[in-house]
């Protein structure tokens, strides 16, 4: 139990010290997190709402299947990404293997589901509500899709933040894409892996709690900016 | 709308293909090596010294040895640096690498709870303790996972002639970790295991563990470093990869593995021979 | 390009709607001409709304045909040049003015174009003041008169109503009705649905009654209110329930 408190102590010594290497490994995992995240919802969000609107035959296995990817687990994704990045694999060309880009890839690929799965039912709620007086207006299911995610903007944000969630908390992916070189693809919870394996129980707690504190910052932020754009559109 | 789409889009491609686009004029290596050698803190000692010398960036991948042997077979690293003698001497029959050379060697020593239930302490036949560990059914925990350590791990069970899938039932347990994470098993359970030294003096967590077996020369760990083949994978970077084999073995890297110290005791051994022509 | 030609009349021929086993609507024949303000009336579940519906194309009929000036549904501008206000309106997450301009960016109005127009219905609403305000804030009867602003926008021919002030107030229901009528003085033909009566005589200049899916009756509201010809009618002038 002790480490507990150790690990308090070692936290607020590395945030007040401003230990260049914490900073270099914090910045990492938020480009890592928040581009992973970016590109997600910018493929999450469109399908997501098409995926609503849509109807075809073989759609109910999409939504499933969809549904079930939220949980898909994060270790098979980076053996996937390093089997097709790898030199010997289709991609090698790319020479993405153990940079951020890699990770970049295989978050995008843990959370672009999550994102998808939630928008798909938030707008398919929403279409059951405006459907008519849409159809009226005469909007196409494409245009009445944009216009859907935009009027569910405040929800949607929370799925995004869910994606954030999964993707500032995984290692299991980036630590077989990125390799947890030092200094290039180190990110936290890389790092809290590395400081675990050599017994430094501590330190991983503290950089744990480091890990958090820029969790809830996040978090933060983003309620205050939502709730702003609520009170400015209703 | 579909403007604001179309530049968030961008955007995130942009950051990915950053990455890409870097690795083309940085100056450096990727070396596949292991969890126990990067634990162990040398990497952080030995590779300053060698940029300085050459001003090439070593990138240490730390897996498992056969992950870094995987990673050397499908090209992704340009050198390997582990420390099992019969696979890389197989890695290289296979010619998936190139000019092997042995850089230094370390040691093994068993470690376990100061209780010591099995009365291995202070016997110096690494086989004959493994013998009572198993006669007194006491816990040993392997790291099941064909690294260095776990390779020389059933060696001597092979030796002491116990077949530890059919005996050890109940007292033999498989962690399938690296060697921190054994070493945590270990000390939460109070059981025996294997470990490299390396690890062992820079590992924090050692509750109720103490070493009970080291000094017999069947615990030598030897180190060997390998070029992978460029003519299976044309991108390895031979002039720069070959540079950081150069360096270990030549006296200015053996001297530098020499003076890595932690409490003031020597880890690791250089024993490079150049072949006798 | 259809610029002048007109939707009207309506034509409705041997108009059904079958769903799960119930002729919900059955065999509506009728002609809805240019000019007076055409009431659909009935007890609650004759097929008001349904039939409201079929005639604007967000349902498809099971038997017969819809017809606006000899044209289907089928074609896009026979769509434009009507509009209809539901119920309970819908109000995107956006402001007042932006509510009404969508509706016009949809029929590509640009930019510039679209807040002088949107402001022009907000006008005729009487909802200008309220313009910037998240549309979301507005009461009840302010909300359908924003539907109703977004409606006019377009310039429609014909504007359909779905019992449009059942769920408001009584002042706000004047003031629905007050826009509804300026709308029909600049010559939009009204085609509203309702189950108030005391709003059937208000409005009505013309009324289709519907019982249990059929059309029972098509005459001038005077008569109607006053000499209907059938039993159900009279008994529904006259206050009484209808089964």
């Amino acid at each position: 139990m002790s480490e507990f408190t150790e690990a308090f102590g070692t936290a607020a010594r590395l945030i007040a010290a401003g230990d260049p290497e914490l900073v270099g490994i914090v910045l990492l995992s938020l480009r890592v997190s928040l581009s992973a995240v970016l590109l997600a919802a910018v493929l999450g969000l469109p399908l997501g709402a098409l995926l609503a609107l849509a109807r075809f035959p073989g759609r109910t296995g999409i939504v499933v299947l969809l549904n079930a990817f939220m949980g898909f687990p994060p270790v098979i994704a980076g053996l996937v990404f390093y089997l097709l990045l790898s030199r010997a694999g289709p991609l090698g060309s790319w020479g993405l293997l153990f940079t951020p880009g890699a990770m970049i890839v295989a978050q995008c690929a843990l959370v672009t589901p999550i994102i998808a799965a939630l928008t798909r039912q938030l707008i398919e709620d929403l279409w059951l509500e405006y459907r008519e007086q849409l159809k009226s207006l005469g909007a196409s299911r494409l245009r009445a899709a944009f216009t859907l995610l935009w009027d569910a903007r405040l929800s949607l944000g929370t799925a995004v933040l869910a994606g954030f969630g999964r993707a500032s908390a995984e290692v299991g992916a980036i630590i077989i894409v990125g390799g947890n070189i030092s200094g290039v693809t180190r990110t936290m919870t890389t790092a809290i892996a590395l400081e675990t394996s050599k017994g430094d129980l501590s330190l991983a707690l503290g950089l744990g709690f480091v890990l958090l504190t820029l969790t809830l910052v996040v978090n933060g932020a983003t309620q205050l900016a939502s709730e702003t754009l609520r009170r400015r559109a209703g | 709308m579909t403007r604001i789409f179309m530049w968030l889009l961008a955007a995130g491609f942009a950051a990915t293909a950053h990455s890409a686009g870097a690795r083309a004029d940085e100056k450096f290596i990727t070396v596949a090596s292991t969890t126990s050698t990067e634990n162990s803190g040398l990497f952080s000692y030995l590779l300053p010294a060698f940029t300085k010398a050459t001003g090439i960036e070593v990138r240490i991948v730390a897996v498992g040895t056969g992950q870094a042997l995987k990673l050397g077979e499908r090209g992704d690293a340009d050198v390997v640096f582990v420390h099992d003698r019969e696979a890389e001497l197989n890695f290289v029959a296979a010619g998936y690498g190139v000019g092997r050379r042995e850089v230094m060697y370390n040691d093994f020593i068993i470690v376990g709870p100061k209780s010591d239930p099995a009365h291995v302490t202070g016997t110096a036949d690494a086989v004959g303790a493994f013998k009572k560990i198993a006669a007194a059914r006491a816990i040993f925990l392997s790291r099941g996972d064909l690294s260095g350590t776990n390779a020389e791990e059933l060696r001597l069970w092979s030796d002491a002639g116990i077949d530890v899938k059919k005996d050890g039932q109940g007292w033999y347990r498989d962690t399938g970790s690296g060697m921190g994470a054994t070493l945590n098993t270990a000390a939460g359970i109070g059981g025996y295991t294997l470990a490299d030294r390396g690890t062992w003096l820079s590992f924090k967590n050692r509750g109720d563990l103490a070493i009970v077996v080291e000094g017999d020369k069947r615990l030598f760990n030897q180190y060997g470093v390998m070029l992978v083949n460029p003519r299976l994978h044309p991108t390895v970077k031979v002039e720069w990869g070959q540079a950081f084999i150069d360096w270990l073995t030549a006296p200015a890297g053996q001297q530098t593995i020499a003076g890595y110290k932690i409490n003031g005791e020597q880890l690791f051994f250089p024993n490079y021979k150049p072949p006798s022509s | 390009m259809h610029g002048t030609s007109s939707i009207l009349p309506l034509r409705l021929e041997a108009l059904s709607f079958v769903a799960g086993g119930q002729r919900l609507i059955d065999g509506i024949t009728a002609a809805l001409e240019a000019g007076p303000r055409t009431l659909i009336l009935g007890p609650n579940g004759a097929g008001k709304s349904l039939l409201l519906r079929l005639c604007h194309g967000l349902i498809a009929p099971s038997e017969g045909r819809v017809l606006w000036g000899g044209r289907s549904l089928g074609e896009a501008w026979v769509r434009r040049r009507q509009a209809m206000v539901f119920q309970h309106p819908i109000v995107l997450r956006r402001s007042v003015r932006a509510n009404v301009a969508y509706g016009l960016a949809l029929v590509g109005v640009s930019r510039l174009e679209r807040r002088k127009q949107a402001e022009e219905a907000l006008a005729e609403v009487g909802l200008s003041t309220l313009a910037d305000r998240p549309a979301r804030a507005l009461s009840g009867g302010e909300r359908q008169r924003l539907a109703l602003a977004r409606a006019w926008a377009l310039h429609p021919e014909v504007m359909l109503l779905d019992e449009p002030t059942a769920s408001l107030d009584p002042a706000a229901t004047r003031a629905v009705e007050k826009v509804i009528a300026a709308f029909d003085m600049a010559g939009t033909k009204i085609i509203m649905t309702t189950h108030d009566l005391g709003q059937a005589r208000r409005l009505a200049d013309d009324v289709l009654f519907l019982h249990k899916g059929r059309l029972l009756e098509h005459t001038p509201a005077q008569q109607f209110f006053t000499r209907a010809a059938t039993a159900e009618a009279r008994a529904y002038v006259a206050g009484e329930l209808l089964w």
